[in-house]
């Protein structure tokens, strides 16, 4: 086995006797272009809400709650899927929440929310992830559709456009520190401020 | 005996048929208003499936309004779409509830709501007071089915005291 291990090392290490130093180049290069499509690929297919219903956990709690929202259906049939709210758009965070949802699949794999009731149970930590995250960055997956600076306050009602005018505004407060439970149910909400 | 018999036949034969022909007597002098009774289907023949009304929109102008009778629950000016209230939360509390207000300006929970059949004030929401929506309602910006002949009691006094003076 070791002996196996060196002759492959050996190899690895050798120059190049037969291959031109072009094909080698262009040939690698090429590689990595299909390697780097396929790795996109397949990334962007973790990114859509087929993939993200597709455990029964996700389809059958979040999604079915996510149905009866503003998000998934309203006047102007704009909605939001998984990835909008959950993964965020820069290349390199969206790695990092790729590489942290990785620990979502141990979830699934030994059935930590399997059943509506061990997802209530977990809900209170699973949300607090989420407002955690959102406070941290500032609400950025909901400002990437919700641009403060095309807000039209006088299309607002009374009481949102004078939340959003002063402590929005001033960025005391930030979206998800009123606007949670907006998209699903919400856990029990004792000792969360504001309520 | 004979005639006691037909007596008592004939006697049954009317109470037999009184309804029917009452009935027979009501419905053509009801035909109308039966037909013109408000009703979301506009009287619509039953086997006829109807164009549904448009959905009013909830009153959502943060105006409170007037009640028409002294223990009238207020009615709510505001859309509650989607607020939850179940045994995790109650979201109306978010902002009504005692120690809110302040910060929500939002009109206070009478202290009654406090409190148990007994009268013994407890530190939550009673539990029978607890779904909001049992009493307080929001207003939807729509015609009503039927006119509403309500007069409340200060309406009534004042008309009352006012044809006393007229005397």
């Amino acid at each position: 086995m070791k002996k196996l291990l060196m002759i492959g090392w050996k190899t690895l290490m050798k120059p190049s006797g037969y291959y031109s130093l072009g094909a080698l180049v262009i040939g690698g290069f090429v590689a990595g272009v299909i390697f780097w499509g396929g790795f996109n690929t397949a990334l962007e297919f973790t990114n859509t809400e087929e993939f993200c219903i597709s455990c029964h956990s996700m389809e059958s709690n979040s999604y079915e709650e996510l149905k009866t929202t503003i998000h998934f259906s309203n006047r102007s049939g704009v909605r939001a899927t998984c990835p909008d709210c959950h993964v965020p758009h820069k290349w390199s965070n969206k790695i990092a929440a790729k590489i942290r949802a990785s620990k979502d699949v141990w979830g699934w794999v030994f059935g930590t929310v399997n059943t509506r009731e061990k997802f209530l149970v977990h809900r209170r930590s699973l949300a607090e992830n989420e407002w955690r995250r959102l406070k941290a960055n500032d609400s950025l997956e909901c400002r990437n559709c919700h641009n403060f600076d095309y807000m039209d306050f006088t299309e607002q009602s009374d009481r949102a456009a004078y939340q959003h005018s002063t402590a929005l505004a001033s960025g005391e407060k930030t979206c998800i520190d009123c606007h949670k439970g907006i998209a699903h149910q919400l856990p029990d909400m004792k000792g969360v401020e504001g309520w | 005996m004979k005639n006691f018999n037909l007596a008592v036949i004939a006697s049954l034969l009317v109470l037999a048929v009184s309804p029917i022909m009452y009935s027979l007597n009501a419905n053509a002098a009801d035909k109308e208003t039966v037909n013109s009774v408000a009703t979301l289907r506009d009287a619509t023949p039953i086997d006829v499936q109807k164009e549904p009304n448009r959905i009013p929109k909830v009153v959502n102008k943060d105006i409170k309004q007037g009640r028409n009778y002294p223990m009238q629950p207020p009615v709510i000016p505001h859309t509650t779409r989607s607020y939850e209230v179940n045994k995790y939360n109650n979201k109306c509390m978010s902002c009504h509830s005692r120690h809110r207000t302040e910060k929500s300006q939002a009109p206070m929970v009478s202290v009654t709501h406090y409190m148990n059949r007994d009268g013994n004030f407890l530190a939550e929401i009673s539990p029978r007071r607890y779904f909001c929506n049992q009493c307080h309602v929001t207003q939807l910006d729509a015609e009503p089915l039927v006119e509403n002949t309500f007069t409340d009691m200060h309406s009534l006094m004042k008309q009352k005291t006012a044809n006393a003076k007229e005397h």
